[in-house]
């Protein structure tokens, strides 16, 4: 049961992918949504095994790499922790891929995109359930490559294959980091096996390398280098580029993507190394402050977006910075909580934004929706239970994990920590902020599109909004179900060995015993109702505010738009320099250089030598006879001369 | 059977059956058009055939033992103490594997493509095969010598009369540029020769050559191998070869000859001269980080899809020696590794170009556009191969990679971090080509009008899909077999240098130091 629940959609997406035209649409439906389906209905024995009953297990299938002793297996490695992502990713994905027959079903290829989605989903399963390092590299390749098939999935469309390359290289170059990072690993501790690794962490606790004429704390430079991949892959500030223009993709590509799986692995990452940077104090304390300033930035860039999928591709930036924050003040099982969480209101959200735009006839920007809440009221139902969820409000799931979250962040009382607790209370309030402005925007005041499109603003099929449905029964129960075991009074329990926290760095524990007054107890949901009341004032009561705010501060509105101008420095710094720099290595280096001195100019300067020795032989004999005399007096002198 | 088995003197016959297999093609008459069909089965037989006995050496061979095995030794000159040697270990087997293996496809590949002196261009082909495989067999330097100076002449003509272009310039240019390394080659070889009295390799391989001689040696040994790889600067040849040569013709240049100068550097330079390998190491590392950088940044701007995969080569190259004179376990056993999935890979990638090649005659990547909607499963072979070049795990390419950059890691991490930069160059430049001929909308008429995958390119192409991922997946099967024979050499190394350790600094060393 533990192999089926990772390889039943492998096989999913090989029926569908190589027999999709054969099989027909219906039946590559019918067999991805089975095989996500069935190791869903694996992953939840599973988890009740594993995680509830604690009895982590390990399935070892067979050698992966072996070289002198280097060696990494292909294994399923069943802890707490996998067992969690196990049963959220093939949950979440299982209705995705429901909603997705229903979404693409004007689509001619199908089954091309249920096998991606299948696919998809076996790397992330790969991924979490990796019991080395290699094997996780396999699976976080993986899915980097599968984003990119299905970013790139309308390949006719230049802006979706541009943002599937650009997808693929940033994430690289995260990659070149979490490289590094396994070669540290295995310089230290000479494996590469999480086992081994954990066991030997407190023993190079002390020990010092030098990397790169660096040196430093051994554990520390190597977590740095394996958290640059995180950033890469969970779209983290410098490396988050590629995330919003990821939204090129079909609909339920963003959910899966965005939600259960791919950006979520940094902060698996993090999560599953804990034994290591637990002995890494100040490369906590990085994870700490980067994910709470990108928590800052993308929810300030997230307030002026208008695309209804890049503002909630901008709010899963922002709320991957909590996750990490949570990481970063060791409350690991925080920040998965908030990732388990997130995967269900983060779904819903995008799926009903898919539904919307399914209504609205592919329109995307939401100063062209307006006034279609009573057209839409299930789609309007279920996306405002979303919207409940992430602004955390209480009792939906959002509240829980968030909470915790900002408490931890207080209670780890360091410099940092502080810092993060001030930006993630900010935070709290532009999340708040910009998600009501979607729905303000889009689902109140006067129609803004045209009649031809409002006259087909239609409800989706049942086959979507099926899946909606359970996505927000998720999105309301699932933080107060599952608090008490994953940062509540079980907690230890429910862990078990998946995370290690150090006691003196356990700020869950921190959070749940020290006692500050109801202000700060209760801050993080007035500022989200403060937001809530904003945006009802900006969008709904005086909507000319927004564009008279915007025109106080054209240049901070400006450089919010442009998302902080990041885009544009890349490519005038990155981009447009490698491509310069290639052609001057190959017209000057390789041409003007190496060949015109190389072969080209030994070859001209051998035809020049040989007419020039030409017309030494001339053919008259005295010219000869002359030569053979300086010859012979070369030869004597040399005779008289070396003799003595 | 077995017992019969046991004394056929396998690498003999792998070696020379492609050469009776030209012997009869050139003995065919009859009417031109015959004459070429039959040329064409008649060579694609003796290669399947070829292979098919290779295989043996894939299930007899005895990766437990580190020794050469299918010896076979005849004197052929013995006043002068050479002889006909021939033997396989853990490093050379799978390469002549590779080679066989790689043929039929060639000779399928040129099917239809090869139109004028059909008989010619077969013959050449065979004979090549027998050149390379006796390459990697040999086991005695002068006969090595002679393989690996032969193989230049078929290859010079096959560029030179079966090219297009600049096809002249072209083959001269590789044919100079190779003679000029292997004369040095030839030098060192004579010296080794009356140093030690026998140019037999296992007594090479035994003999200790002093410290002053070996740098020289390395020199002229580095000469003719770094031309062959190629390193950067003794590069320039490879992307014109390529452009020109017709598309087996790239596939074998590709795919085997390639390898004959990291082989040489596995074979010889390392083990034979530990403490100059050791010195000049700095070296090789500093022109491998410029290939890997530099000629991505050039691949990146290629306008000729053959001549983006050729410097593609060059940067995949250079992972290789990287590999080999970081000198560990890992990284030997990667670059091992990394020049069987470039034989593998690079040499699919120029098959992928002849595909459509053959249907629109230009390479020029602008022509192109939109080919996955006429042709799925085209892009389907394509996009597998373009992943493994990118090195994705799963796929053939990641292994290699990954273990020169482990290994080299462990040797300096500089050298490491830099050459892990490819990693992100890659992909750009080989998703960038996929990007402009496969994806996008399906506008030009003549692309329009080309067709999917034939069957006959099918069976070129499915059996490397499959040696890719299986390669990516089970990679296990090979780093086995080579994994004692690599052992036992960076033990013999590292032992070489210990016992003078005091005398031996890389060049570059303070600065190194200071850098590590």
């Amino acid at each position: 049961m533990l192999t089926a629940a990772v390889f039943l959609p492998l096989l999913g997406a090989f029926i569908a992918g190589f027999f999709g035209r054969l099989i027909g649409d219906r039946s590559s439906q019918i067999v991805t949504c089975l095989g996500v389906g069935l190791a869903a209905a694996c992953s939840i024995p599973n988890f009740i095994a594993v995680a509830l009953h604690a009895h982590p297990e390990t399935v070892h299938l067979m050698t992966f790499l072996s070289s002198g002793t280097f060696e990494a297996e292909w294994a399923l490695r069943y802890d707490t922790l996998s067992a969690v992502m196990v049963m959220t990713v093939t949950c979440v994905s299982t209705l995705i891929h429901v909603y997705a027959c229903g979404y693409m079903s004007h689509d001619d290829s199908q089954p091309r995109f249920m096998a991606y989605l299948s696919l998809f989903t076996f790397a992330m399963l790969m991924l979490v359930t990796a019991d080395n390092l290699v094997q996780l590299f396999f699976g976080w390749e993986g899915v980097g490559l599968v984003s990119y098939l299905l970013i790139g999935f309308w390949f006719k469309k230049p802006s979706a294959c541009a943002a599937a390359i650009k997808a693929f290289v940033v994430n690289r170059v995260g990659d070149f980091g979490f490289l590094l990072g396994i070669f540290a690993v295995y310089f230290i501790f000479d494996s590469v096996n999480f086992d081994v690794i954990f066991d030997a962490a407190p023993g190079k606790a002390e020990s010092a390398v030098t990397f790169f004429g660096i040196h430093a704390h051994a554990l520390t430079i190597t977590c740095l280098l394996l958290f640059v991949g995180a950033m890469g892959k969970s779209a983290q500030l410098f490396l988050h580029t590629w995330l919003p223009d990821a939204m090129e993709g079909p609909t339920p590509v963003s959910a899966l993507i965005h939600a259960a799986t791919m950006v979520t692995a940094g902060v698996f990452l993090v999560a599953r190394m804990s034994p290591l940077f637990e002995y890494a104090p100040d490369a906590l304390a990085f994870v700490t402050f980067l994910g709470a300033t990108t928590a800052f930035f993308a929810a300030t860039v997230g307030c002026v977006q208008n695309d209804i999928k890049r503002i909630i591709a901008y709010s899963t930036c922002s709320q991957l910075g909590y996750m990490f924050v949570a990481c970063g003040v060791s409350a690991y099982q925080g920040g998965i909580f908030h990732l388990m969480t997130h995967a269900w209101f983060k779904a819903l959200l995008f799926l009903s934004a898919g539904a919307v735009i399914h209504a609205m006839s592919d329109e995307q920007d939401i100063r062209k929706m307006g006034g279609i809440w009573k057209l839409i009221p299930v789609t309007f139902g279920v996306m405002t239970i979303g919207t409940i969820a992430i602004t955390g409000i209480p009792p939906f799931s959002g509240f829980f994990s968030k909470d915790m979250i900002i408490e931890s962040a207080l209670a780890s009382g360091t410099g940092v920590g502080t810092y993060a607790y001030v930006m993630t209370i900010l935070v709290a309030l532009l999340t708040s902020f910009y998600s009501w402005r979607l729905i303000f925007i889009t689902f109140f005041g006067k129609p803004r599109a045209d009649h031809h499109t409002m006259e087909h603003v239609h409800e989706s099929p049942l086959v979507m909004l099926i899946p909606l449905g359970l996505l927000a029964v998720g999105a309301i129960f699932i933080g107060g179900g599952f608090n008490h075991f994953f940062v509540g009074e079980g907690r230890e329990h429910f862990w078990g060995e998946a995370i290690k926290v150090l006691h003196e760095n356990d700020s869950i524990h921190r959070a749940h015993t020290e006692h500050h007054n109801f202000f700060v107890q209760w801050l993080p949901l007035i500022v989200s109702l403060l937001g809530l009341g904003w945006a009802y004032l900006f969008y709904v009561r005086r909507t000319d505010l927004p564009g008279k705010l915007a025109a106080q501060f054209p240049d901070i509105y400006r450089f919010l738009l442009n998302k902080w101008y990041f885009d544009e420095l890349y490519n005038w710094l990155f981009v447009q320099n490698a491509f310069r720099l290639g052609r001057i290595f190959w017209k000057i280096g390789d041409t003007g250089i190496i060949d015109r001195f190389g072969p080209d100019g030994i070859a001209m300067v051998t035809a020049k030598a040989a007419q020039r020795l030409r017309t030494v032989q001339s053919g008259y004999l005295y010219h000869y006879a002359f030569a053979m005399i300086v010859g012979i007096a070369v030869i004597v002198t040399w005779f008289v001369v070396g003799a003595h | 059977m077995a017992n019969f088995i046991s004394h056929l003197p396998v690498l003999s016959v792998i070696t020379f059956l492609p050469l009776v297999g030209a012997l009869i093609i050139l003995a065919i008459g009859g009417e031109e058009k015959v004459v070429a069909q039959q040329s064409r089965m008649i060579a694609l037989w003796t290669t399947i055939l070829t292979f098919l006995i290779s295989l043996i050496l894939w299930f007899g061979f005895n990766p437990a033992s580190s020794s050469f095995q299918f010896e076979e030794r005849f004197d052929w000159l013995p006043q002068y103490a050479i002889s006909y040697h021939m033997g396989v270990d853990g490093i050379s087997v799978l390469f002549v594997i590779l080679s066989t293996f790689l043929m039929p496809a060639c000779i399928l590949a040129s099917w239809h493509a090869v139109t004028k002196m059909v008989r010619e261009y077969m013959v050449a082909f065979l004979i090549l095969e027998t050149m390379m495989v006796g390459m990697f067999c040999a086991m005695d330097m002068v006969l090595f010598y002679v393989f690996f100076e032969a193989v230049l002449i078929p290859m010079f003509l096959i560029i030179g009369v079966w090219g297009g272009g600049r096809r002249v310039y072209s083959a001269f240019k590789f044919f100079l540029y190779t003679l000029t390394g292997s004369v040095l080659l030839l030098v060192a070889m004579l010296a080794m020769y009356f140093q030690v009295g026998t140019t037999d390799i296992p007594s090479l391989l035994a003999f200790k050559f002093p410290v002053e001689m070996q740098y020289w040696l390395w020199l002229g040994m580095f000469a003719s191998f770094a031309v062959k790889v190629p390193m950067w600067p003794v590069h320039t040849w490879l992307p014109d070869a390529h452009v020109d040569a017709p598309t087996a013709g790239s596939v074998i240049l590709a795919g085997v000859l390639l390898k004959m100068g990291g082989y040489g550097f596995i074979r010889f330079s390392l083990p034979m001269l530990p403490e100059a390998s050791h010195y000049f190491a700095p070296l090789v590392f500093t022109l491998s980080l410029i290939a890997i950088v530099y000629t991505s940044l050039v691949a990146l701007v290629q306008q000729d899809m053959k001549k983006l995969i050729a410097y593609s080569s060059v940067a995949h190259m250079g992972y290789v020696t990287l590999g080999v004179f970081a000198a560990n376990q890992q990284s030997i056993e990667g670059a091992i590794f990394q020049m069987l999935s470039h034989g593998v890979v690079s040499a699919a990638l120029f098959l992928c170009v002849g595909v459509v090649y053959d249907r629109l005659h230009t390479r020029e990547i602008a022509r192109y556009g939109g080919l996955v909607n006429n042709m799925p499963k085209y892009a389907f072979a394509f996009m597998i191969f373009m992943l493994a070049s990118v090195g994705l795990p799963g796929t053939a390419g990641f292994v290699g990679e990954f273990m020169v950059l482990l290994g080299t890691f462990q040797t300096n991490t500089w050298v490491a971090l830099i050459a892990s930069s490819g990693v992100v160059l890659g992909a750009a430049y080989m998703l960038y080509l996929y990007r402009r001929v496969v994806f996008g909308e399906l506008t030009k008429d003549d692309v329009k009008a080309m067709l999917d995958l034939e069957p006959r390119e099918i069976v070129i192409l499915a059996p490397l899909i499959a040696v890719t991922m299986w390669m990516g997946i089970y990679p296990e099967s090979f780093l086995g077999i080579m994994d004692r024979s690599v052992a036992d050499l960076v033990a013999s190394y590292e032992t070489a240098l210990k016992s003078r350790v005091a005398e031996v600094a890389p060049i570059g060393h303070q600065l190194l130091a200071f850098l590590r």
